[in-house]
């Protein structure tokens, strides 16, 4: 009984926490800023091939029994540049609509999964032959006065014809060098993230196991948390983005640099998400569908622990984690068993599909309730 | 086998037939046709290859095109079929069912193709065979599958349950316990292949001590792995039918949890030499998997095959079981079609067909009249190297049944197409 309880508590933080670390940036993104990502879900699988490409460059060496904190640290980064470019280059356009928003990063979303499916040496010298080309001509052609008329005579122009020089140096390189240069990294085939010996297997207390990998997700989850709060409240710039979220208007009159602010704080929400890829790569497989399995349970946490507060985004995952793995497992029939037609109901639920359905049906029924979620927003700034 | 619901499948079907403006869609995206071996001469005689290229399924169609090329490769080194060359129009499939049906039109309608090689998904299959019927083509589908289907139009070169399935269970019983706990994903290939474990584990004297199916793709498996410490304290067998995404995860647990295969040995029928290398073989080391075909398969058509697929695509690939049914298929058509004189007259073909046998890759395989393939089965066990220990194979082909013994809606059933009397689903007593 003792260790079925154990087993029962541990297993609902270790759900929760994975829940709670793949939505701690979208509560970021979203929470915060506003912006519905639907790329959530793919910063993470970039991560999570980050993962993979350190653990196959460090394979061998002496380095290999730390490559997990290598990854965190490359993950984080990867993916906080890459938010950076999505920010800059899409979503600042959009502010303020959700719609347009919510489409465009669902398209940055599908580009990025067939991106890894697709992409070789090839691919990359052709798109960024083409961005240097076409970026740097409008750079110098931007400089002169009457560029704003000769607009769409430039893009007519720019576009072919950097597009065609891309293209062709591309394929030209691809076939003198012809294996190695337009080999795939990755293919559509997942790969497999193999965690160092020593996060293998488990911890063995009062006759069951923690297994090393989950705890060392629940640690990495507790030292996000610790450090986006340490940097929300304590750091100049954790300053900036609070005032920002509570009223962009004022911040932008009182001096605050809004536009680095967003940027700033779409970077770090992607880089946890980064942060987040990494860790489920040590449960699951990482392919190009790995982060779909997680954007609809990352959604649920932020929106039932109230967006724009990071405390209810920790409880949610964790209610949520739990309420998972107790209804899920067998844990509830046994309690329960005494009352012969309440555990006959949650023996029906007792499978993981069901448990999802259960567990759907009790979130809406709390929003019922409660439609700003756990922590709601409190005052005039809401729909700032 | 896989993904397959046949309920989604007729639902979907059912809205592409009754829409006549989508036959021989011509606007299909064109470019997607590539011709896969080209002739001068023009003499050809077209097959179509029909897969997904992309999507989800592409993981695993992909490679099955790779064999499927191989075998139409080396059939036109040799002289082609009937003196002319094959040449191959693949469609991709996109993972997306009704889209396949319309490639499936578009492949007889436009391109008139000979016969189509394709499909993976017991739902892909449902969703192109009424296309296949109502044209009267023909369909060859190289995946094993959960059976309860037997079309005059399609040839089945994968396993039907009992090549596959019911053997595993016998050799489970005898090796390595009497208590099973069956995990699977959920749709209709797990829950249909556990009907058929429950009903077969209570024949023999088994026990089914529980039951659970994950959804595809999840990957939280933890109370997954819960219930089996509890309904299993002591060890016994899982039988896993999970697939996809979901399997990484439950090893990764299992192991983490410390149920190793020693006391709780595994039995997949969906994880073949590419999946392990996939999940990761430290992972996976020790259990067991049930298969017609392994790479490590030691005869020499076993060993010609893997040498020319590695020449052909390196010597980091790796073969699988339902690769080599993609490979022999097309050799069956050759040999029908040899055998008719004819690639168009399908009746012909279909008759010169039965009784077909091929030295495949597994050992010498027959066509029946019902349509599937007499094969051998095999139990590998994972070794360190990711490929499979042969642990146990069965002395001589087993006649396929498609219309399961143990399930009472088909007991008794038998199908037969060369008798016109009988066909698809007739009462044997």
């Amino acid at each position: 009984m003792l260790s079925g309880l154990l087993d029962g508590i541990f297993s609902g933080i270790s759900l929760g926490s994975v829940l709670l670390l793949a939505a701690l940036g979208l509560a970021i993104v979203f929470g915060l800023m506003g912006v519905i990502n639907m790329a959530h879900g793919e910063l993470m699988m970039l991560g999570a091939y980050t993962t993979y490409m350190v653990q196959n460059a460090l394979k061998g060496t002496p380095l290999f029994g730390i490559y997990i904190f290598i990854a965190l640290i490359a993950a984080f980064i990867v993916t906080a540049i890459f938010g950076l470019v999505l920010e800059r280059g899409v979503i600042r356009y959009l502010y303020g609509r959700p719609l347009e928003t919510l489409l465009a990063t669902w398209g940055v979303s599908l580009i990025l999964q067939q991106l890894v499916r697709s992409v070789s040496w090839q691919l990359v010298t052709i798109v960024a032959l083409f961005c240097l080309l076409f970026f740097g001509a409008m750079w110098i052609v931007a400089r002169r006065t009457d560029f704003e008329r000769a607009r769409g005579w430039f893009l007519a122009i720019m576009i072919p014809l950097s597009a065609a020089a891309a293209i062709a140096t591309g394929n030209v390189l691809g076939t003198l060098y012809k294996p190695a240069f337009t080999k795939l990294w990755f293919d559509a085939r997942n790969v497999d993230v193999t965690a160092p010996k020593w996060l293998r297997g488990g911890f063995p207390i009062a006759g069951t196991q923690f297994s090393y990998a989950r705890i060392f997700i629940i640690v990495l989850t507790i030292a996000c948390v610790v450090g986006v709060y340490w940097f929300l409240n304590n750091t100049p710039w954790g300053l900036r983005i609070r005032a920002v979220t509570q009223n962009r208007t004022m911040s932008a009159c009182l001096g605050i640099p809004t536009k680095k602010v967003d940027a700033l704080t779409f970077a770090l929400g992607s880089g946890l998400a980064g942060l987040a890829g990494c860790a489920v790569s040590l449960l699951g497989s990482v392919g190009p569908n790995t982060g779909q399995n997680y954007i609809v349970d990352t959604f649920m946490v932020v929106v039932v622990g109230g967006v724009g507060k990071l405390a209810g985004s920790i409880i949610a995952a964790l209610a949520i984690g739990t309420a998972n793995y107790l209804i899920g497992s067998n844990t509830l029939v046994d309690l329960t068993a005494p009352i012969k037609p309440l555990s006959d109901t949650f023996a029906f639920f007792s499978t993981i599909s069901m448990a999802k359905v259960l567990v759907f049906a009790l979130i809406i029924a709390f929003l019922q309730f409660r439609p700003g979620g756990l922590f709601p927003q409190k005052g005039r700034t809401v729909d700032a | 086998m896989i993904l397959g619901s046949t309920a989604a499948g007729s639902i979907l079907l059912k809205a592409c037939g009754s829409d006549p403006s989508t036959t021989a869609s011509p606007g299909a995206s064109p470019a997607a046709s590539t011709a896969a071996s080209t002739s001068a001469s023009g003499n050809t005689v077209k097959v179509g290859i029909l897969h997904s290229l992309s999507g989800t399924m592409a993981i695993s169609e992909k490679s099955v095109v790779d064999a499927e090329n191989l075998a139409i490769e080396e059939i036109n080194q040799a002289g082609g079929v009937l003196g002319k060359q094959i040449e191959a129009i693949i469609e991709d499939g996109n993972s997306d069912w009704p889209t396949f049906a319309e490639k499936a039109k578009k492949l007889i309608d436009q391109d008139k193709v000979a016969t189509v090689f394709g499909c993976w998904t017991s739902a892909s299959r449902k969703a192109v065979l009424p296309v296949f019927e109502s044209k009267n083509s023909l369909l060859w589908y190289p995946v094993q599958y959960e059976g309860q289907e037997c079309s005059k139009n399609v040839f089945y070169t994968g396993a039907a349950p009992n090549q596959q399935i019911e053997p595993s269970v016998d050799w489970l019983l005898e090796n390595k316990g009497k208590e099973f706990f069956l995990v699977g994903s959920d749709y209709v290939f797990p829950r249909t292949a556990n009907t058929i474990i429950k009903a077969q584990l209570a024949a023999k004297g088994g026990k089914t001590v529980g039951e659970d199916y994950v959804p595809l793709g999840s990957t939280e498996v933890k109370s997954v792995i819960q219930k089996i410490k509890q309904a299993l304290p002591n060890g016994g067998v899982i039988y896993n039918s999970l697939n996809g995404d979901s399997n990484v995860a439950f090893f990764k647990e299992l192991q983490a949890s410390g149920l190793g295969p020693d006391k709780y040995p595994s039995m997949s029928v969906s994880i073949a030499e590419e999946e392990v290398k996939a999940i990761g073989v430290d992972y996976l080391q020790g259990h067991y998997a049930a298969w017609n075909y392994f790479q490590t398969v030691n005869s020499p058509a076993s060993t010609k095959f893997v040498e020319a697929f590695k020449a052909k695509y390196g010597s980091d690939r790796v073969v699988n079981d339902p690769m080599e049914a993609a490979y022999i298929m097309v050799y069956l058509w050759k040999q029908s079609v040899e055998k008719a004189g004819t690639y168009e007259d399908l009746e012909k073909v279909k008759t010169a067909a039965y009784g077909q046998t091929f030295d495949a890759p597994q050992g010498k395989i027959t066509m029946n009249s019902n349509h599937h393939l007499s094969k051998f089965v095999r139990i590998g066990e994972v070794g360190e190297d990711s490929l499979f220990k042969i642990v146990y194979e069965t002395k001589e082909a087993v006649k396929p049944v498609p219309w399961n013994q143990f399930v009472t809606d088909t007991k008794g059933f038998a199908c037969d197409w060369s008798d016109p009397a009988k066909g698809g689903k007739y009462k044997t007593t």
